[in-house]
């Protein structure tokens, strides 16, 4: 099993349901995120393009965050799923210093927090709350193993990249452009 | 024009616009640590030459403040922990990857063996000292004994922690800045040179401050060399490590690093030295304390300047 | 497209990566998932759900409130039955939680009093607060009669003050989402296809081939059922066809983007229908069918070609051409959204009419990927006795101007509220709630001037908005996720009903608005109309009526019914009749002609920004409601400001910063209160600025919101009214920056 998300940067709209999604299913508190938007835009009016992208904790293959945790804290679970074990984090910050995506913040309580994939949801077979709210449905979950799932199946039929390759971490979330 | 924002979610505190998560305590943890790995290591260094006898800032006098730096430098690194009451979670586990760890482990190795070091040399220095108890009269008669084998284990976790200092920030391949070989190395030369700066404030032997100035002199060569390398290295590197290499030349840390660091800690207290061993007179104090600064001054700008560094994407 | 072996390499690294890693993990971890998440499967949290439906905005989307064991509202999730919103919820609607977490939130009634010379509020009782409103509202019943009062309104309160109203004797009922919205939308579609738009609106997005959106900026404007429904034509390989100053997000999207100069729209659409009729492209046979007109309007766009309205629009004759004749080439199912706020220059029922003409052409309106009818559900009305007949309404305040108003126009009825020598229908109080008149309304010193002259003024709200600081009495609301309110009945593709109950008790001394006004009705003498204990039993009682009951909606949320009133679209081989006069559309308006307004829309040019000064355009952001939101601490933390885009050129000229902040001031030498943003982005037009509408609150009890960005209202001061139904057009204000803060100068 290998869990991966896909998101479609032609449908999505940087509306940011998908931060307050996660804010309200995460109990993430207010000032801080899991997941956040960007924008990029380029060339010269009217010769204008934009990207928008949701983006979170890549679930990286090759994760720095679970290399320098000094404690196990960050480890990856079932499905390749990066994790924090708040019992376990000593909140020294290594983690976040490594992680090429600047996708982990230090939660007011003292420990490293960052998206789970909603592990708690996707256990109960249920998607990801930020992928089940997009109003533009532009967000694609699932097991990269399952030739037949979702995201298997968008990514074969779609151009996709993933960010900052060259940081050699194998990010597994997949913009489709 | 290019534009680049975020439309929403970040702001957060330590992390937005700027990483800045490792404050000044992490600095001054890797400084003392330093430092302490460059008295340690002379130490045992001469030790396991022979040269008890000439060197006695180097054997007694300086490593006294080694325990007490790398308790205080665990102290601050306690204090920069954010979930501070699972402190004891970092021995529960040994973590080859993870240079935290690693550090931790060996700050766990070392701080009780320079204890035990600067209580075999308690009676030498203080005539008056008494242990009060007889297995700590025992035990300080076994590492009387084994002085050499414990310099020989000494030198080699010196080495360690020295190089650890600087491996900490170089194995964060996210920050440009400080993901390259030459920082171990660097920190580490860096650190002893710190380290040989103490023993020459408390040396009072002229023969043995003339070998430190030496050998401090050749460190400080090294050290120069090192971060020459490493600028060069970046300027040949990739986007990310141009733009990080930017931030000493002409970037808002030009002014710190080339007139603190390199002028005021490096090329002037080695002038000062050259000097000194030319027969000029020179009052050691100077380029020591330079030294002490410019090492600290180098380790603030590292940990600053490297969490402003990023992949860009 | 990326080929199969770079992705099956890809994830081919990525297993023997997590084996390996997994492995190095596990060492010394050991954790059990549960713990990690702190949630231990006996801590689990366990939610008790409610449904609801959501008021942020006025697409009233269904969903649950999931409320935790110790009665906090956790999550609102959508209702994967609604219709409307297909179980997804825009980000305001899941923000809505905001709404009731806001520690600023009215906690009790308030009465305005003097206090050494000063006005403050002071807090009250229910009783004491109503028993003053309706006492006031006696003395004005008796001394001008019940038609004196007017209500304000937006949202769901707004029917049970209408009900107090019209059982009172007043017909006075008005909202912004009219004259200040939709109001030209409608007029112009009425005067075409004989039907308003309505809300929601009927457009067949999903099925659309090619999509045409006149500045209608959908991803930005957040309408949760358009937004999906675009998503789904993208994903169906629509064309989309954007005409707006801006690259909206929508723009960005589409496969044209038309950066039209601003309000030169009507030349745009009169030249399409030219290329439509002269290359003819147009729907001959829907035309012929149901069209009356035709050829008059032929006649009318002769000369309207590209080339005439490149020299305006500054869109080629090329892409006006390439892209009507991707509208013929989808038609019929190409969609000309009618948009929906469109007071922007005062021609806006002109510039609908040529949309809806447009539409004709294309025979677009009762077709698959065009118009659909839709339908809804008709919930009995629970009984009352019949409401007295006031002896004058809104439409006599009007005095014979905006002849096609088919509802209450905002501004009539404020004007009206100023005692002038010679007016015969006058004003005297208000009962305002729902809707932030001071930032919703142009047109300030006439608001300020009724504001002043009322005799009685309530407002009814769950903020501290700017509104309830010239109230006499606030009356503070619950928020809809601690009340019951009428059944969701509103009608799309098929018709459905949706309940919203409270998740939790009302905080504080908040009221249901049903409450407020049952209880001011019994003061003044009506309890008959008001002849229930609980709405519950209203709401019970109309479900009965209909074969379901609230305990049956309490455990569903949501109903879908089937149609009764005939198909979606025009069945193939049927004759459609119009709801026009003469049952056709009308492509030439005899309703308008008559009149004494252009039968078929005529483009007239609108003033330019003088040197130095850029048009003020405004929109939404998708995660705030005006400044219903704007306090909402969930959203504020994703958009605490609004930002004033500049061109890059324009900001080069200038010597502005990215961030900086700047005042602004307009072309009448207003000046913001207070300073905004810069934005240099290349997403605008060198000769326009852009800013959304909402912020610069300026009312201090809004903790969050107070002084964050400028409020885009108070720039405008240009206000173009629409002759035909009174729309307020917005778009023709001119705003310049002023770099240093111009009270320090002022001081200095
Ligand atoms: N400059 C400018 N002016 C505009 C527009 C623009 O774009 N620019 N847009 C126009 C358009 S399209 C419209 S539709 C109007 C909208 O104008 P409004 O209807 O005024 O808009 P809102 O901000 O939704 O008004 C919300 C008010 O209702 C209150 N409220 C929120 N929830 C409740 C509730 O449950 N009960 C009660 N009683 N009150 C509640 C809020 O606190 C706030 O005071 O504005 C128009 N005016
Ligand atoms: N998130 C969110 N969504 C909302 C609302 C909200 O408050 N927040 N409010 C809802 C309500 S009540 C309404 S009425 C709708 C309004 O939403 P729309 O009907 O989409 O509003 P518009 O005024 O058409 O949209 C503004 C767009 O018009 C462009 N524009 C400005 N001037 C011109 C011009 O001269 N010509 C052309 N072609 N374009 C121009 C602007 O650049 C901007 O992109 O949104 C609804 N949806
Ligand atoms: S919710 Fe969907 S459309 Fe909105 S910003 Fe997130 S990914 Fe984009
Ligand atoms: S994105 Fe960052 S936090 Fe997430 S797995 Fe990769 S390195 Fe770790
Ligand atoms: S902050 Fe916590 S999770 Fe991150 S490296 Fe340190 S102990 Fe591990
Ligand atoms: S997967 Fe879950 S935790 Fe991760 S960003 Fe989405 S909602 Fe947040
Ligand atoms: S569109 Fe958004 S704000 Fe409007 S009703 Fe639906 S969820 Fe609420
Ligand atoms: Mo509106």
């Amino acid at each position: 099993m290998r869990y991966a998300m896909a998101i479609d940067t032609r449908k999505c709209v940087g509306c940011s349901d998908c931060v307050v999604a996660c804010q309200t299913e995460n109990d993430v508190p207010i000032g801080f995120c899991r997941d956040w938007v960007t924008e990029t835009v380029d060339g010269s009016y009217p010769n204008v393009v934009i990207e928008l992208r949701s983006e979170r904790c890549n679930h990286c293959d090759y994760s720095p965050c679970v290399r320098c945790c000094p404690t196990g804290a960050s480890h990856i679970e079932d499905g390749g799923i990066v994790l924090v074990t708040k019992s376990k984090c000593i909140g020294c910050g290594a983690c976040i210093q490594s992680c090429p995506y600047e996708a982990r913040y230090s939660h007011p309580d003292g420990y490293v927090d960052k998206c789970t994939f909603c592990i708690h949801r996707v256990r109960k077979g249920e998607k990801p709350a930020c992928v089940a709210v997009c109003p533009t449905k532009c967000m694609y979950f699932g097991d990269l193993d399952d030739e037949n799932s979702e995201v298997s199946t968008i990514l074969k039929n779609r151009k996709f990249k993933a960010l900052a390759p060259e940081a050699g971490t194998q990010p597994h979330i997949y913009y489709l452009v | 024009m290019k534009e680049e924002i975020f439309v929403s979610g970040r702001n957060i505190p330590d992390i937005d616009p700027f990483l800045n998560i490792w404050h000044w305590q992490i600095p001054i943890y890797l400084y003392l640590g330093g430092v302490a790995a460059g008295i340690l290591f002379f130490a045992g260094l001469f030790t396991l030459l022979g040269k008890e006898k000439e060197m006695p800032a180097t054997m007694k006098w300086a490593p006294i403040i080694a325990p007490i730096i790398l308790v205080l430098g665990l102290f601050f690194l306690f204090l920069d922990l954010k979930h501070k009451l699972y402190f004891w979670q970092l021995y529960t586990t040994m973590r080859f990857e993870s240079p935290m760890s690693w550090g931790a482990w060996v700050l766990m190795a070392i701080t009780p063996l320079s204890m035990v070091w600067v209580g075999s040399y308690m009676k030498e220095m203080f005539p008056w000292w008494d242990w009060k108890f007889k297995v700590l009269n025992l035990f300080e008669s076994w590492a009387i004994k084994n002085r050499s084998n414990i310099a020989w284990v000494m030198v080699v976790l010196a080495v360690i922690l020295g190089i650890y200092t600087g491996i900490l920030l170089s194995a964060f391949n996210a920050r440009p800045l400080w993901n390259n070989s030459i920082l171990g190395p660097l920190f580490l030369v860096s650190g002893m040179s710190t380290g040989a700066a103490v023993i020459l404030l408390v040396s009072k032997s002229h023969y043995e401050r003339t070998l430190m100035s030496r050998i401090d002199l050749l460190l400080i060569v090294i050290e120069l060399f090192f971060i020459f390398h490493m600028i060069m290295g970046f300027r040949a590197g990739s986007a990310v490590q141009i733009a990080a290499a930017s931030l000493f030349v002409g970037g808002p840390f030009t002014i710190t690093f080339w007139v603190f660091v390199v002028l005021l800690g490096l090329l002037f207290p080695a002038l000062l030295e050259t000097l000194e061993l030319r027969g000029f007179k020179v009052p050691v104090i100077i380029p020591a304390i330079l030294i002490l600064f410019g090492g600290l001054m180098f380790r603030f700008i590292m940990v600053e300047a490297g969490q402003i560094t990023r992949y860009l994407y | 497209m990326s080929s199969r072996r770079d992705f099956i390499k890809i994830s081919a690294l990525g297993f023997g990566a997590t084996a390996v890693l997994a492995s190095v993990a596990k060492f010394g971890v050991g954790s059990p998932i549960e713990e990690m998440l702190g949630l231990s499967s006996e801590n689990l949290p366990s939610f008790r759900r409610f449904p609801t439906y959501c008021e942020v905005c006025f697409w009233k989307c269904a969903g649950w409130a999931y409320v935790t064991e110790t009665g906090n509202i956790q999550k609102i999730i959508g209702n994967p039955d609604d219709p409307q919103c297909n179980g997804r919820l825009c980000p305001r609607g899941t923000g809505g939680v905001g709404m009731y977490n806001d520690k600023d939130r009215l906690k009790k009634p308030l009465i305005r009093f003097t206090n050494n010379g000063e006005q403050t509020y002071r807090e009250a009782s229910w009783d004491e607060a109503l028993e003053f409103v309706s006492n006031k509202m006696k003395e004005i019943a008796s001394k001008y009669g019940p038609e004196s009062m007017a209500l304000f309104n937006h949202g769901s309160s707004g029917h049970y003050f209408t009900h107090l109203l019209n059982a009172y004797g007043s017909g006075n009922i008005t909202a912004p989402s009219y004259a200040q919205c939709r109001g030209p939308r409608e007029a112009g579609f009425e005067a075409t296809f004989g039907d308003a738009v309505g809300s929601p609106e009927a457009t067949d997005i999903r099925d659309a081939r090619c999509l045409v959106l006149i500045g209608s900026h959908i991803g930005e404007n957040m309408h949760n059922g358009q937004i999906q429904e675009m998503s789904d034509a993208i994903d169906k390989g629509a064309v989309i066809i954007t005409v707006d100053p801006r690259l909206s997000t929508a723009a960005s999207k589409s496969k044209y983007w038309l950066p039209i100069k601003p309000a030169t729209d009507i030349a745009l659409l009169m030249s399409w229908i030219h290329v439509l009729i002269y290359e003819n492209l147009y729907n001959k046979d829907y035309v012929e069918k149901y069209a009356e007109g035709f050829n008059e309007l032929k006649e009318h766009v002769k000369n309207m070609t590209p080339e005439w309205a490149y020299g305006v629009t500054t869109i080629e004759p090329d892409i006006i051409r390439a892209t009507a004749r991707e509208m013929a080439d989808a038609a019929p199912s190409a969609l000309v959204h009618p948009g929906r706020h469109v007071t922007w220059y005062g021609d806006d029922v002109q510039r609908s009419r040529a949309i809806a003409i447009l539409n004709a052409l294309l025979g677009s309106w009762g077709q698959r990927g065009g118009f659909f009818f839709k339908e809804g559900f008709k919930l009995p009305e629970y009984p009352h006795p019949p409401y007295p007949s006031p002896n004058w309404s809104w439409k006599e305040t009007m005095n014979g101007q905006f002849p096609l108003a088919k509802m209450s126009v905002t501004n009539t009825i404020i004007d009206a509220s100023i005692p002038e020598k010679g007016k015969e229908h006058i004003i005297r109080g208000w009962i305002v709630s729902g809707t932030n008149l001071p930032i919703a309304m142009p047109l300030k010193a006439q608001l300020m001037r009724a504001l002043q002259a009322l005799e009685l003024i309530v407002v009814v709200d769950t903020m501290p908005m700017e509104i309830t600081g010239f109230a006499d009495v606030v009356l503070p609301e619950c928020t809809y996720l601690e009340r019951y309110d009428d059944l969701r009945d509103s009608p799309h593709r098929e018709p459905s009903i949706a309940l919203r109950m409270p998740a939790v008790e009302p905080s504080y001394e908040t009221k249901p608005a049903w409450w407020i006004a049952k209880q001011i009705g019994e003061k003044l003498g009506l309890s008959a109309y008001f002849d229930y204990k609980d709405y519950k039993d209203v709401l019970d009682w109309q479900l009965k009526q209909v074969g379901s009951s609230l305990e049956e909606m309490q455990r569903i949320g949501v109903k879908r019914l089937k149609r009764t009133k005939g198909p979606l679209y025009i069945p193939e081989g049927e004759v459609h009749k119009f709801n026009t006069p003469s049952g056709k559309i009308q492509l030439h308006s005899k309703e308008l002609a008559d009149a004494g307004f252009d039968a078929i829309p005529v483009y007239t040019p609108h003033p330019e920004p003088p040197e130095g000064f850029y048009r003020l355009i405004y929109g939404r952001a998708p995660m705030h409601t005006f400044s219903r939101t704007a306090n909402n601490p969930n959203l504020v933390a994703l958009m605490p400001e609004n930002s004033v885009w500049v061109n890059p050129t324009i900001a080069k000229q200038w010597g502005l910063k990215s961030d900086q902040k700047v005042w602004l001031k307009n072309q009448d030498g207003v000046i913001s209160t207070f300073s905004i943003k810069v934005r240099i982005t290349e997403r605008i037009r060198w000769d326009s600025v852009y800013m959304v509408h909402g912020f610069g609150h300026h009312y201090k009890p809004l903790k969050n919101a107070y002084g964050r960005g400028v409020n885009d209202t108070e720039m405008i001061t240009n206000v173009m009214v629409d002759p035909i139904m009174g729309g307020t057009g917005m778009r023709g204000n001119f705003i310049t920056f002023i770099k240093e803060d111009p009270r320090k100068e002022m001081q200095s």
